[in-house]
């Protein structure tokens, strides 16, 4: 029991903790100008600080430039205000040739910016150690230098619509799992074994081909001068100038995932299938039910704990998935999974990249919950 | 049916890891059998054919002349495979190929080492290196490699009348009506939209810092944005050139130089509103094997060694004493010259990326682009 533990908090819990901690933790800035913030403490929020503000500003850049944890300080407060990277790398190299104050007309003639107020908001900012920052990000909200939070411009909002697309598209991909899984799980548990076992078959070769191959067959099939756009234009069916595009957009996402995605319905409905005798449904038809009312009330309702499990399992796996949105999705199907990506690997923004993460991942959470209070979680069945 | 790069790239990553596996294997064996492997350092690229031009042209006589093994590896750019490995201090890369706004960012973020331009040696004619390498090739972590560029380039089948000309031929649909490739990235497509709107070349990043500049951009591209497929990978659009996917798409011109002389394709470059770029190689903070690392930069960026790269793919040297002897193709004897992005005959109307202006605004462009790519 205990090594399973261990195992546990090493390999699941404490990579999780990590990323929750990120997203509210970001000490960079703290640490780095400590004298400068305190001293900031004292600053009213209008006009420009006093000349002990700037004194320790001058010293601190110095030292982080030294220390050459300078460009995460200025990255991080860039973030809230563009340009200010800059500003921070020039201002501390042109302050080597400084020995003495007054460090606010010096600082200042360098770069008009150390004498807006902006900057030292923003420096503010960036110097909490504990921010709900990235989640306010994460939902299209900033803090005003007021304190008071606000909704991001316009052309700024994009978390909060992606997040929506991404429910939307993973109930959607659920929902069309689900209709194509059902007949063929029920055509494999209930055909004869030899059959049902060409069958499984053939739902789990392309479960164990990669998913590269497969999302890239997608590609090839899809694309407008694909096979299938050949085919339509062939038969005449559509003009050589009127090609479907059925890639690059959403339709590529939902086509593409829900082939994708298809076995995690399939294995589960069809585990719970087989155990339903089928004289359930011979008894029924006995005692006078026709085919759908026999469906209805005996076969379906014993699929429940499958068609949950299944369901569950395509919609978390759903809401995450960004590798496929990413191959085909082009810029309409792109889901928050591909923003969590570009703020890990591009912009470096790992707190945000968090606070999404975290915010996906109380949505799975809550969805859970959910499911438990309609079907009841012990009734799940993998099989 | 021509393969997808996206499948040849994963079937290329599969034989990759397999053949990384082995050598770790080796590896082991040997650490086992208690002989010490023989030297070697990683390098680190593009992929597709600039990594195939680098390998022949540095990596591999590097390896012939010291004995260092050199491990080529490849990455799609960025920086955060190189802050993983310095900030858990388990440094295995040793020499990055990076473009120079991530160079600046990385020397700022104290990822890189920093390189003494005096140690570089000095061009044929004993020109010392820092009068050698051209403004801007050389900065305190990174020794010019590689000068490139972004342009746009059109399939001459598809324009048996007027072909487009201008950059701003690129933003007219009705003059030239179909589908174009861009690179989904707010960088360069911003710049080329306001050259495309009459911006001169030397304005544009003085526009750019404008709220309104900023704004007069995002319309421009607007105008054709239904009209457009975005790319990520450079070895996309020739393929979508090719496959007739789009009519014309911007693209990194060696690309488009390789499928013009070895795949025969008929590709046209328009070099008006070109954007040039420089890459430079620099060394991972902390890499165990830094001096070594040193001594690559070195060989590479010799004359000789930068000469070697252009006969293979049409990219620039970043020093002056290498241009002559840039001559013809080495496989198809094509002449370099007028394929260099430096040609003079190029450069009528180029600008030069600003990097301190995307080190400064990127950020906020790669949201705001992101929101304005969803809306």
């Amino acid at each position: 029991m205990l090594p399973l533990l261990v195992f546990l908090g090493v390999t699941f819990l404490a990579p999780l903790g990590t990323m929750l901690m990120r997203s509210v933790h970001e000490p960079v800035v703290a640490d780095a100008l400590p004298a400068t913030l305190a001293a900031l403490r004292e600053w009213e929020g209008e006009g420009s600080p006093p000349e002990a503000v700037y004194e320790a500003a001058a010293r601190e850049l110095g030292a982080a430039r030294e220390a050459r944890t300078l460009g995460q300080v200025a990255g991080r407060v860039n973030r809230l205000r563009s340009g200010l990277r800059g500003t921070f790398t020039r201002t501390a190299g042109d302050l080597e040739e400084v020995t003495e104050g007054p460090w606010r007309e010096a600082m200042a003639g360098m770069d008009s910016a150390w004498a807006d107020p902006g900057t030292w908001h923003a420096i503010r900012a960036a110097g909490e150690r504990f921010t709900a920052r990235h989640y306010l990000n994460a939902v299209d909200l900033r803090r005003l230098p007021d304190g008071s939070v606000a909704r991001q411009p316009e052309e700024r909002r994009i978390y909060l619509p992606l997040l929506w697309r991404t429910l939307l598209v993973s109930l959607a991909i659920t929902v069309f799992c689900l209709l194509l899984g059902y007949p063929i799980a029920h055509l494999i548990a209930h055909a004869p074994p030899r059959r049902g076992n060409l069958l499984l078959a053939l739902v789990l070769v392309p479960f164990w081909t990669s998913l590269l191959v497969r999302t890239t067959s997608w590609i090839v099939l899809l694309q407008t001068q694909g096979v299938i756009n050949d085919v339509l234009v062939a038969i005449g069916l559509v003009g050589d100038d009127g090609r479907l595009s059925m890639v690059y957009n959403m339709t590529g996402t939902l086509v593409a995932m829900t082939h994708v995605l298809l076995p995690f319905m399939v294995l589960p409905l069809y585990s719970v299938m087989r155990s339903i005798p089928p004289l359930h449904m011979r008894a029924a038809a006995s005692m006078g039910a026709t085919p759908a009312q026999a469906f209805r009330r005996v076969y379906w309702p014993q699929t429940l704990p499958g068609v949950g499990a299944g369901s569950l399992l395509v919609f978390i796996l759903a809401i995450g998935y960004y590798i496929t949105p990413a191959l085909v999705g082009g810029s309409s199907g792109q889901l928050i999974s591909n923003m969590v990506a570009y703020h890990m690997q591009t912009s470096l923004n790992w707190g945000l990249a968090a606070a999404l993460g975290a915010l996906l991942l109380a949505g799975v959470f809550v969805l859970y919950l959910l499911y438990d209070r309609l079907v009841g979680v012990e009734r799940m069945s993998l099989g | 049916m021509r393969t997808d790069p996206l499948a040849r790239a994963a079937a290329r990553t599969f034989a990759h890891s397999v053949a990384r596996t082995s050598s770790y294997a080796a590896a082991l064996v040997a650490c086992l059998a208690g002989h010490a492997a023989a030297q070697s350092i990683t390098a680190v690229s593009y992929g597709g054919s600039y990594q195939r031009a680098s390998t022949e042209a540095w990596y591999e006589p590097f390896a012939a002349a010291t004995g260092i093994r050199v491990d080529v590896e490849d990455f799609t750019g960025g920086l955060a495979q190189i802050r993983a490995q310095v900030e858990v201090g388990n440094v295995y890369w040793d020499v990055v190929d990076l473009n120079a706004s991530e160079v600046t960012l990385a020397c700022d973020e104290g990822l890189l080492e920093y390189v003494d331009a005096e140690m570089l040696p000095s061009g044929p004619d004993g020109t010392p290196a820092e009068e050698d390498f051209a403004p801007g090739t050389l900065s305190d972590c990174g020794v010019g490699g590689v000068v490139w560029s972004t342009i746009y380039a059109y399939d001459a089948n598809r324009f048996p009348g007027a072909r487009p000309e201008t950059i701003a031929d690129f933003f007219d649909l009705e003059k030239f009506p179909g589908r174009r490739g861009m690179r989904r990235v707010p960088m360069v497509n911003l710049e080329f939209a306001l050259l495309a709107d009459g911006v001169p070349a030397g304005d544009v990043y003085a526009v750019l810092d404008t709220r309104e500049g900023l704004d007069r951009a995002f319309r421009k591209l607007a105008t054709i944005k239904d009209q457009v497929v975005w790319w990520e990978a450079g070895a996309q659009p020739p393929q979508m050139l090719a496959d007739g996917e789009v009519v014309m798409s911007t693209a990194y011109n060696g690309r488009i130089f390789n499928a013009q002389v070895l795949e025969d394709q008929p590709f046209v470059i328009v070099w008006d509103g070109q954007l040039l770029d420089i890459n430079q190689l620099a060394i991972v903070a902390g890499s165990p094997r830094v001096e070594e690392a040193m001594r690559l930069v070195s060989f590479a960026s010799t004359a000789e060694a930068l000469a070697a790269l252009g006969r293979r793919i049409s990219y620039g040297p970043a020093r002056a004493s290498a241009a002559p002897l840039i001559t013809t193709h080495l496989e198809t004897g094509v002449e370099m010259g007028p394929h260099l992005p430096t040609h003079p005959a190029n450069m009528a109307r180029a600008l030069r990326r600003d990097w301190a202006w995307w080190v400064d605004n990127q950020d906020a462009l790669n949201e705001r682009f992101s929101a304005w790519l969803a809306r």
